[in-house]
């Protein structure tokens, strides 16, 4: 345990001091700042619409003129988050068997895994201290701003949201740990890393297109047709982190989301804005509640990857 | 056997993927004494060094150190072997003093005894004054010094270096053999140094071990391993005449200290306890001989260990 301990102490303590973490911190906070002032300035139009949960608008509301692209959600967490993960974890063991710290490391009478786990705990921290600090200063500065305080279910859904996001990242850590445990240079596990990134982002809904449409041609129209293509391809999605950690903070954020996939959002106009009544904070729980669990058994076998690689490998100097 | 054995290997042998790196291997090193692990690149020194430590699992046979299996008890092992690898690595952006206080207290040190030792062992090595610089910023010499150092934090009874001179400038290899003597001595150490740099081994190694291709060629105690390998003696006469005649042959080896003569063509060569050079040389003229020319070679572990491998 205290091999373990000194591990975690002396990652985070790297962690913090390093110019990776200051550079990434600054990029996120900027992210977030900016996002705050365009979304802040639609808050209080909007805000006439619905009386309920503004202080969350904070977090997801998007500029009409410049759709999505500036939403919060999307540019902090959903896109940053996998980025701060990468880059805590993808040298984390390669690095050190390239400097030759590896085995002068394995040779001091700690257990093997204290090493990986002190890593990905350090990393865990990490992002946890980041993110929270992050959401704070947002809420914070829009608190000031618009002038609306949170009201205790939209605290603790932030709350939820942290802790799903925290998970997110861990996944990306994890992730980029296994690569930096089966490449032995460390470009070459960053790249991996990023291409996986860049697959699930840019390629898997592509792809998930291309799998429903083969599944279920589109050239006879008909709302059924379209809705089991849409499904096959919300399905081949679900596989992904991004989609799933997606899903579960629009509904966490989103008291209003009913429903996940886009069955909803084509039949109804508006999207959301079908039922305008919001969900029961334990309802919406139970909705993501699939989401939460795949993200973290996600996580879970990445590390457990990399840790039984890690166990078996041998070390040369 | 008056003294304790720390190190004990019984059979042992590693195999990757079916290649036999060692094979057999009978290791014995006595508490105290200074042993020398010589052998080629590739002999398998490293990885019989990385099974003592336990990094590495035996395919069959049996380590011991200090009692302990190191294949079930690696980390008893660990907590009484200092282990310098053959391309020792620092956390760079870390000052000299972080870096061995990382060390102890991976190694459990107390936290209230950690200056105290660090600052102890950078003292011995000389590096007190870099104790705040990054290492980032250290020459080769002196992380190898610091490599010595970060050793000495946890106290251990037994230390393996890997190579510790590679890379390394006459001078600073200087410094380092002699610290390496120094703290054997002061601690009452038991050193397995590996190398291939033998005039290295043979100024601070009592005992050697000579291996290649995985098995223990010989062992032994250096000057006895001379004298097995080179029965005719520690230096070698090479004597280049006009003419070569019996009568001159039987005068040199009547010369007291002469072990052996060999002719080959023109050339005789003399195996000689010690330089008798002079001695030779009014031999030579006794017997009426035209001397042309007169070299004389001394022989070293060098010598023994490429008769080994001839041998291979």
């Amino acid at each position: 345990m205290r091999g373990l301990m000194t591990v975690f102490g002396k990652e985070l303590a790297d962690d913090f001091t390093s110019w990776r973490f200051l550079i990434l911190f600054a990029m996120v906070a900027v992210a977030g700042v900016f996002t705050l002032y365009i979304d802040s300035q639609n808050i209080l139009a909007q805000a006439a619409e619905s009386n309920q949960f503004i202080f969350l608008k904070l977090f997801t509301t998007a500029d009409e003129t410049l759709p999505g692209l500036l939403q919060f959600l999307n540019m902090m967490a959903v896109f940053f988050v996998p980025i701060v993960g990468i880059a805590l974890g993808f040298d984390a063991i390669n690095e050190e068997r390239n400097s030759g710290t590896m085995s002068r490391l394995l040779s001091q009478p700690i257990y093997r895994d204290a090493v990986i786990n002190g890593k990905f705990l350090a990393g865990v921290v990490t992002i946890a201290i980041m993110v929270t600090s992050i959401v704070l200063l947002v809420a914070g500065v829009g608190l000031r701003m618009i002038g609306v305080p949170p009201n205790s279910e939209e605290v603790i859904r932030l709350m939820l949201f942290l802790v799903v996001t925290i998970f997110y990242g861990a996944f990306w850590l994890g992730l980029s740990i296994l690569f930096s445990i089966f490449f032995r240079r460390v470009a070459t596990s960053a790249l991996a890393s990023i291409a996986v990134w860049i697959f699930l982002f840019f390629f898997m809904p592509m792809l998930a297109g291309i799998v429903a449409n083969f599944m279920v041609p589109l050239e006879e129209a008909g709302t059924e047709v379209y809705l089991s293509n849409l499904g096959i391809q919300s399905a081949v999605l679900q596989v992904s982190p991004v989609r799933l950690y997606q899903e579960a903070i629009s509904v966490i954020l989103v008291p209003g989301a009913r429903t996940l996939g886009q069955t909803i959002q084509i039949l109804g106009v508006g999207g959301y804005r079908l039922i305008p009544n919001p969900l029961s904070l334990d309802q919406s729980l139970l909705l993501v509640w699939p989401h939460m669990v795949s993200l973290i058994a996600l996580t879970a076998v990445c590390f457990a990857v990399s840790y039984i690689k890690f166990m078996k490998e041998e070390i040369r100097a | 056997m008056s003294k304790q054995l720390v190190v004990e290997t019984v059979d042992l042998t590693k195999a990757y993927d079916g290649v036999t790196v060692v094979d057999k291997l009978n290791l014995r090193v006595e508490e105290g004494e200074i042993f020398g692990f010589l052998g080629p690149n590739g002999a398998g020194k490293t990885t019989t060094i990385l099974m003592l430590l336990g990094l590495t699992e035996p395919t069959s046979g049996v380590v011991r150190v200090c009692g302990y299996d190191s294949t079930r008890e690696p980390l008893k092992v660990k907590r009484i072997t200092g282990y310098i690898p053959e391309t020792v690595g620092f956390y760079e952006d870390l000052t000299a003093e972080q870096n061995l206080a990382y060390t102890a207290r991976l190694n459990d040190l107390a936290e209230w005894l950690i200056p105290d030792r660090v600052g102890e062992s950078l003292d011995t090595v000389g590096l007190s004054t870099a104790a705040d610089q990054k290492v980032g910023e250290f020459s080769r010499g002196m992380k190898q010094r610091l490599a010595i150092a970060d050793m000495l934090v946890k106290m251990p009874q037994i230390a393996i270096l890997d190579e510790p001179t590679i890379a390394i400038d006459p001078e600073g290899v200087n410094q380092i053999l002699d610290l390496i003597k120094k703290i054997a001595r002061e601690h009452n150490m038991t050193i397995i140094m590996s190398s291939h740099q033998l005039n290295q081994v043979q100024r601070i190694c009592r005992r050697v071990g000579i291996i290649g291709k995985g098995r223990m060629l010989a062992e032994g105690m250096v000057e006895q391993l001379m004298k097995d390998a080179l029965g005719g003696g520690r230096f070698k006469v090479e004597i280049q005449l006009a003419e070569v005649t019996a009568d001159i042959v039987d005068r040199i080896k009547q010369i007291n200290g002469v072990v052996e003569v060999e002719r080959s063509g023109d050339l005789l060569l003399v195996g000689c306890t010690q330089d008798l050079r002079p001695q030779i040389a009014k031999a030579i003229i006794a017997g009426d001989g035209s001397l042309i020319g007169m070299k004389i070679k001394s022989y070293a572990l060098e010598d023994i260990y490429m008769k080994y491998f001839h041998e291979v």
